[in-house]
């Protein structure tokens, strides 16, 4: 079951879980990702150890979708 | 390559890479000899002038010392550990950051709070405000500072981080705050005592990394 994690301040939320054969969930999954990202949220999808990918639309064979916050100089 | 959305937000700055880096590096190394050499060159003159001037002498070494070291405390400042929330988010937040490490790094960020990460400039130790660079050699190391505007658990703030890294280093180290380069053992003295392996580890992997490129 693929997932479409946030993290916040609870650790991480679930926003949706989808097969990819499930083109109803997989259209949810979709829809979750784009409230999120027009809420200034960046998605990535971690390519392997040491590799991560910024996505702009959901990618529907993907295990684990992450949303996280902007980074700023400190 | 996907290039880090943030690196928009500091148009102003030229994207980072490794000669660039070398070029930061030295002008730190530049800066640290204007700020000790003239007081000590002044120590030297009181004392070849006036042997009993040396309390006077004293205090500038002191002052010469002292200088390098604040530099090098900030440096140390980015990757100490801040504030808690609760233990359940906490919790939740290091298994995402698990899934997202291999075994070793895993067990190294719950003995010292840091995750190492290899990357092309150097091995990375990424903590929750901040990241440290040992450079290829394993002498060097560079403090930079960034952070998350959010209200976070620790181990997010960490995973948030490592994947901006993950994404996209040079636009990492382009957006986040250059607050120390130096020697890797001025930093590591400065560090809690149960983060110094995270720097011993990271020493070694730079080390072993310049040993593979040299054969």
């Amino acid at each position: 079951m693929a997932r479409l994690v946030r993290m916040d301040r609870t650790g991480h939320s679930t926003l949706a879980e989808w097969a990819p054969g499930d083109a109803e969930a997989v259209e949810a999954a979709a829809a979750a990702f784009r409230e999120q990202l027009d809420a200034g949220y960046y998605a990535v999808v971690s390519t392997g150890e040491g590799h991560a990918e910024q996505v702009r639309e959901l990618p529907a064979d993907a295990e684990l979708v992450i949303l996280r916050r902007p980074i700023a100089g400190g | 390559m996907s290039v880090l959305p943030e690196t928009a937000a500091v148009r102003w700055r030229p994207r980072l890479d490794d000669g660039r880096l070398r070029r930061r590096e030295r002008g730190w190394t530049l800066s640290t000899a204007v700020h000790t050499v003239p007081w000590l060159l002044a120590a030297a003159t009181l004392i070849a002038l006036e042997p009993l001037s040396f309390p006077v002498a004293a205090v500038l070494v002191v002052h010469a010392y002292a200088i390098p070291s604040l530099y090098a405390n900030r440096g140390a400042l980015v990757v100490r550990p801040r504030d808690r929330s609760g233990t359940g988010p906490e919790a939740m937040a290091l298994g995402l950051l698990g899934d997202l490490v291999g075994h070793e790094a895993r067990d190294l960020h719950a003995r010292t709070g840091l995750v190492l990460e290899r990357g092309a400039l150097g091995v990375w130790l990424v903590g929750e405000a901040g990241a440290l660079l040992v450079r290829p050699g394993g002498r060097r190391a560079d403090c930079w500072c960034v952070k998350v505007d959010a209200d976070l658990p620790s181990a997010d703030r960490t995973a948030h981080l490592l994947l901006a890294l993950r994404e996209d280093e040079a636009g990492f180290a382009t957006v986040a705050n250059l607050a120390f380069s130096g020697a890797v053992r001025r930093v590591g003295r400065r560090l809690p005592a149960r983060m110094r392996p995270a720097v011993d580890a990271a020493r070694a992997a730079a080390l072993a990394r310049m040993s593979n490129a040299a054969a």
